[in-house]
C-alpha cells in the first residue's frame, strides 16, 4: 500500500533465505565429555513449516531441541530465531521470544491445578510480551479455552497426579501452546498413545499450524510423522543425514541403511 | 472468599491491638518477654517459608541471618555509644539489619542458586559457621566474650521498654505474614510454585527462575535480619554461641514444616504452637529437652504429615479425597490480581 | 565458653606455638632480621604443611562417607557429622570404662553403624525418595536427625570436652625440623587404609560396581536383576559405618563435645564437592589441600580463623568450578 511498506517488502525479498527463516541453526555442535552428541548441525526452518525430526534413540534429537531452547549450551555454532541471535540467552528469554517446547517426559507443576499450570506461561510469557494488563478474568478464560482445546476442560481444577499418561501429554502441549509461540517444538508428544489419541493430537497440531504457528515434531511413530510433516530431517549419531520432502527422504538409501535398518 | 490485602492487614492490626491490650490488662510484663520470642519465631518461620515453602529451597542458616541483624545493631550501638546514646531508634536498626541480611542473602543466592538446590542448603549451613567465626574474631562487637547493650528502662507513652520491643516485633510479624500472603496470591507466588515443582519446566514456560529465586532469598534474608535487629536490646547481653545457636535454625525450619509450608497460615500456626509450647517447657522442663522435642516433632511430621497441621486439617475437613485439589483451590475460584 | 573456637588444635605441639611467638616477636623488632625470619618461617611453613597433609588424611576419612552418600547416591546427608560424633562418644565410653583402643572399638562397632545406616536409608526411601520429596522434607529429616543426636548427647554427657587415652597419644616423632605427633599420624594412616579398602571395594567387587552404577543407570541394574534400592541401602550403610571410624579418629585428634560436629559440615561438603563428588582419590587430594590451607591459616593467623577457610573453599568451588578438581 504505502511506499514504506513496499520498500520493506523489497528489502525482505533481497535478504538471503537464512534471514527469512524463522529458525536458523548454523553448525551447532555439542559434546558431553568425550561423547559427541551433535556435530555440525545446520537447519533452516521458514515460518509456517511443518517439520518432522526423526532419528534412532540417542541420535541427538532431544539434545538439539535442548540447545535450541537454551536448556543446554552448545559449544559450537549459533542459533538464530526470528532474526535474533539466541546465544547466551537463557531458556525463559527464548520462550519470551516465541519459542515453546513440550518435554519428552511430561513435566507438569505437580502442586498446581491444571488451570494454574496453564496460567504460568500466561503470566510470565504472554502478559510480558504484550506489555498489556490482562484482567484475572481474561486469564481465567484463556486457561479454560486452552484446556478445552486439548479436551481437559473438565479437569481444570484437578492436580496433575489425577491425570493419565495421555492427559499429561495433552497438558504438556497445552502449556506450550499457552505461551503463544511462533515456533512450537513437540518432543515425542505421542509416545504410548492409541491410534485415535494420536489423531487427536495431530489434528490439534495441524490446527495450530493453520493459525500460523511453525511446528517441529519429533516423533518415533512413522505414520504420524509422515502424515503431519511437509518436510523431514533425519539425525543419526549427532549428524544430519537427510533433509527434504518426506517421501524423498524415506527413499534415500542412506536413511534406509542408517535409520530403518537393512 | 479471598480477603483483599488492606482488609487482611486491618484485621491483623486489630487482632494485634487486642492482644497487646489484653497483655497489658494482665499486668505482668513476663507475658511480653515470652510473647516477644514467640513473635520473633513467627517472623523467622514466615521468612524461612518464603524461600523454603514457596520455592522449595532449604535454608539451614536462619541463625546466621538472624545474627547478622542482631550484630549490625550491636555494631551501630558501639559506634554510637562513643558519641551519643540512643539516637538510633529501633525501627531504623531493624531496617539496617534487614538491609544487611538481605544483601548477604542475595550474595549467597547468587553464588549457589545456579546450581542444584542441595548446594544452596549446604552453603547456608556453612555460612552460619563462618559468620560466627567472623564475629568471634571481631573484638569491636565483643568477640567471643559477647557484648552488653544497655537498654533504657522506660519509653515514653508505653512504659516498660519490653512492651515497646514486643509491639515492634508484633508489627513486624503482621508485616511478615502480609508480605507472605501477598506473594502467595500474586504472579510472584505462581512463579515460586513453578520453581518448587520443576525448574526446567518453569524456565520453558518463561519464568526467570534465577531472578525469582534471588528475590526470594533476599526477602527471606531481610525479614530474618529485621527479626534479629532488636534482639540485643531484648537480651541485653549478646553472645555469638547463643545468637548463632542451632535452636534458631531448627525452629525456623520446624515451625513451617510442622504448621504446613504451602501457605502463610502454616508458619504462623507452627510458630504460635511450638513457640508457646517452648516458652512453657523452658520454664517447666529444661531448654535442652524442649529442643529435643522440637527435633523429634520435626522428624515425625516430615515423615507422617508432609503437609503439616494445615494439611491434616484440610484432609480432615474434606473427607472425600476426590475433592482435594490442593493449595490453589481458593484462588482458582476467586482469581488473584494479575500485575 | 569463651574458648569455643580456641579448642581447635588444643594439643598443638608447644614447639610450633613458641615458633609462632618468636616470629611475631621478630616481626615487631626493628632492624634487619629478615634472614632469621625466613628460617623460622620456613620451619613453621614446613611444619604447617606436613600437619596439614596429616590432618587432610583424617579429613578424607571424615568425608569418605559423604562422598558415598552425597557424591554417589545423591542423598544429602547433612547428619553425617552427627554420626561421627556418635562414633567419638562410643569410642570415648569404651575407652574410659574398659581402656580399649578407640580405633579397635570403632572397627568393632562398624557393623552396628552399618545396620543403623541401612535402617535410616529405608526410612528415607519410603518416606521421601519414593514420594519425590527428598529436596525439601528429606533435607529437613536429616537436619532433624543431626539435631536430635546432638541434643541427646548434650543431655547425657553435657557440653564438657571428652577425650580418649591411648599409647600413641602424646608421643611424637621428631625428624630434622619436623615434629609429627602420633595422634595425628595414626588416624591419617588408618584413614588412608580405609579409603584404599573402599576404593578396592567400589572398583573390584560386584556390589561395589553396582554402587557406582546405581546413580547413573538404575535400569541397567534392574536388567541385571539387581535391586537398586538394595544397593543404595548397602551403600548408605557403608557410608554410616565409616562414620564410626572417623569418630574414633576425631576424638584421638581433638577433644570432642556434641556440637563439634557442626564445624565439620562445611568442611566435609567442601571437600566432597572439591574432590569431584564421589571420587575417592579426588576426596583425598581435596582433603589434603584443605588441610594444608587450614593449617597455614591457623599457624599464621590464629586457630580461631580456621573454620572460615572451609567455607571460603566451598563457595569458591561452587562459584568457579562446581564439577570439582577432578571433575569433568
Amino acid at each position: 500500500m504505502s511506499m514504506a511498506e513496499g520498500a520493506s517488502t523489497a528489502s525482505t525479498a533481497a535478504n538471503s533465505a537464512a534471514a527469512r527463516a524463522l529458525l536458523q541453526v548454523d553448525n551447532v555442535g555439542k559434546r558431553f565429555g568425550g561423547f559427541v552428541a551433535l556435530e555440525n548441525i545446520s537447519l533452516s526452518v521458514p515460518a509456517g513449516e511443518r517439520l518432522g525430526l526423526i532419528g534412532p534413540n540417542g541420535s541427538g534429537k532431544s539434545t538439539l531441541v535442548n540447545c535450541i531452547c537454551g536448556t543446554l549450551r552448545n559449544e559450537q555454532g549459533t542459533v538464530h530465531f526470528a532474526g535474533q541471535k539466541l546465544d547466551g540467552l537463557q531458556a525463559h528469554q527464548r520462550t519470551h521470544l516465541g519459542l515453546a517446547r513440550s518435554f519428552q517426559l511430561p513435566r507438569p507443576f505437580v502442586s498446581l491445578t491444571l488451570a494454574d499450570n496453564i496460567r504460568i506461561p500466561l503470566l510470565y510469557t504472554v502478559a510480558r510480551r504484550r506489555g498489556s494488563h490482562h484482567t484475572a478474568h481474561e486469564i481465567e478464560e484463556r486457561c479454560a479455552k486452552l484446556l478445552n482445546e486439548v479436551g481437559l476442560g473438565e479437569k481444570a481444577r484437578r492436580l496433575p497426579r489425577d491425570l493419565t499418561q495421555v492427559e499429561m501429554r495433552k497438558l504438556e502441549l497445552a502449556r506450550a501452546m499457552a505461551a503463544e509461540p511462533k515456533l512450537l517444538i513437540a518432543d515425542e508428544a505421542m509416545a504410548g498413545l492409541t491410534h485415535s489419541e494420536i489423531e487427536d493430537i495431530l489434528s490439534l497440531l495441524v490446527r495450530l499450524n493453520e493459525q500460523g504457528v511453525t511446528i517441529i515434531l519429533i516423533e518415533h511413530i512413522m505414520s504420524a510423522v509422515m502424515s503431519f510433516s511437509r518436510r523431514l530431517v533425519v539425525l543419526v549419531s549427532g549428524r544430519k543425514i537427510a533433509d527434504g520432502r518426506p517421501e524423498e527422504v524415506m527413499r534415500d538409501p542412506e536413511v534406509e541403511r542408517a535409520y530403518l535398518g537393512q | 472468599m479471598t480477603v483483599r490485602t488492606p482488609v487482611f492487614l486491618l484485621v491483623w492490626l486489630v487482632i494485634s491491638a487486642a492482644v497487646f491490650a489484653g497483655s497489658l490488662a494482665l499486668g505482668n510484663d513476663y507475658i511480653f518477654f515470652a510473647g516477644y520470642v514467640v513473635l520473633q519465631y513467627v517472623v523467622l518461620g514466615t521468612a524461612w517459608n518464603i524461600l523454603g515453602g514457596y520455592c522449595g529451597y532449604v535454608n539451614f542458616g536462619s541463625a546466621a541471618f538472624f545474627a547478622l541483624g542482631a550484630y549490625s545493631s550491636v555494631a551501630i550501638y558501639k559506634l554510637i555509644t562513643e558519641n551519643d546514646f540512643y539516637r538510633m531508634p529501633i525501627p531504623v536498626l531493624m531496617l539496617i539489619g534487614g538491609l544487611v541480611s538481605g544483601v548477604v542473602g542475595f550474595g549467597m543466592g547468587y553464588l549457589t542458586l545456579r546450581l542444584r538446590g542441595a548446594f544452596f542448603a549446604i552453603a547456608t549451613l556453612a555460612l552460619a559457621v563462618v559468620l560466627q567465626t567472623l564475629v568471634v574474631n571481631w573484638d569491636f562487637v565483643g568477640g567471643s566474650r559477647g557484648a552488653y547493650i544497655i537498654r533504657p528502662e522506660q519509653i515514653e507513652p508505653i512504659g516498660n521498654y519490653i512492651r515497646y520491643l514486643f509491639l515492634l516485633m508484633m508489627v513486624l510479624a503482621v508485616a511478615g505474614i502480609t508480605i507472605a500472603r501477598l506473594i502467595e496470591h500474586s504472579r510472584l507466588g505462581y512463579g515460586f510454585a513453578s520453581i518448587r515443582d520443576d525448574e526446567l519446566a518453569a524456565e520453558a514456560a518463561g519464568v526467570p527462575t534465577l531472578r525469582l529465586k534471588l528475590i526470594a532469598t533476599t526477602i527471606s534474608g531481610a525479614l530474618m535480619g529485621m527479626a534479629g535487629a532488636p534482639f540485643p536490646y531484648y537480651i541485653g547481653y549478646l553472645q555469638p554461641s547463643s545468637t548463632f545457636g542451632l535452636d534458631y535454625a531448627v525452629n525456623s525450619i520446624a515451625m513451617p514444616l510442622i504448621g504446613g509450608t504451602t501457605s502463610w497460615v502454616g508458619p504462623l500456626i507452627g510458630a504460635l504452637l511450638l513457640g508457646s509450647l517452648q516458652q512453657i517447657a523452658t520454664v517447666t522442663i529444661s531448654s535442652a529437652v524442649n529442643l529435643l522435642i522440637v527435633g523429634c516433632l520435626l522428624v515425625i511430621f516430615v515423615i507422617i504429615a508432609p503437609n503439616g497441621i494445615v494439611g491434616l486439617v484440610h484432609t480432615y475437613l474434606q473427607r472425600k479425597p476426590e475433592d482435594f485439589v490442593g493449595r490453589r483451590r481458593v484462588e482458582a475460584e476467586m482469581p488473584g490480581r494479575v500485575p | 565458653m569463651g574458648g569455643k573456637s580456641a579448642h581447635y588444635y588444643p594439643r598443638r605441639p608447644a614447639k610450633a606455638q613458641s615458633f609462632l611467638a618468636k616470629t611475631k616477636a621478630l616481626l615487631h623488632t626493628p632492624g634487619g632480621l629478615s634472614g632469621c625470619l625466613m628460617i623460622f618461617s620456613l620451619d613453621l611453613l614446613i611444619n604447617a604443611v606436613v600437619s596439614g597433609i596429616l590432618i587432610g588424611g583424617f579429613y578424607a576419612a571424615v568425608t569418605s562417607g559423604v562422598s558415598l552418600s552425597f557424591g554417589i547416591l545423591d542423598i544429602v546427608n547433612i547428619a553425617h557429622p552427627a554420626f561421627i560424633i556418635l562414633g567419638s562418644y562410643i569410642a570415648y565410653i569404651v575407652n574410659a570404662n574398659l581402656g580399649i583402643d578407640p580405633i579397635l572399638t570403632s572397627i568393632a562397632v562398624m557393623p552396628a553403624f552399618y545396620v543403623l545406616g541401612s535402617g535410616i536409608y529405608q526410612v528415607y526411601y519410603v518416606s521421601f525418595e519414593k514420594r519425590g520429596q527428598e529436596s525439601l522434607r528429606g533435607l529437613a529429616f536429616f537436619f532433624g536427625l543431626l539435631f536430635i543426636t546432638e541434643v541427646t548427647l548434650v543431655l547425657y554427657f553435657g557440653v564438657d570436652y571428652r577425650y580418649v587415652e591411648a599409647s600413641y597419644i602424646g608421643a611424637a616423632w621428631h625428624f630434622a625440623m619436623l615434629d609429627i605427633p602420633f595422634r595425628i599420624l595414626v588416624p591419617c594412616l588408618v584413614s588412608l587404609l580405609l579409603i584404599a579398602a573402599l576404593q578396592i571395594f567400589l572398583t573390584r567387587t560386584f556390589v561395589g560396581r553396582a554402587i557406582m552404577a546405581v546413580a547413573q543407570d538404575q535400569l541397567a541394574l534392574r536388567l541385571m536383576a539387581v535391586d537398586p534400592i538394595k544397593i543404595k541401602r548397602i551403600a548408605f550403610g557403608i557410608s554410616i559405618a565409616t562414620a564410626s571410624l572417623a569418630g574414633a579418629f576425631l576424638i584421638i585428634i581433638q577433644p570432642v563435645e556434641p556440637s563439634v560436629g557442626r564445624e565439620y559440615i562445611g568442611r566435609i561438603f567442601a571437600i566432597c564437592v572439591l574432590g569431584g563428588m564421589g571420587s575417592l582419590p579426588g576426596t583425598v587430594i581435596a582433603a589434603m589441600l584443605l588441610g594444608i590451607v587450614e593449617s597455614l591459616t591457623s599457624t599464621f593467623y590464629g586457630p580461631s580463623w580456621a573454620p572460615a577457610v572451609s567455607f571460603g573453599f566451598l563457595l569458591l568451588t561452587l562459584a568457579v568450578r562446581p564439577a570439582g578438581l577432578l571433575g569433568r
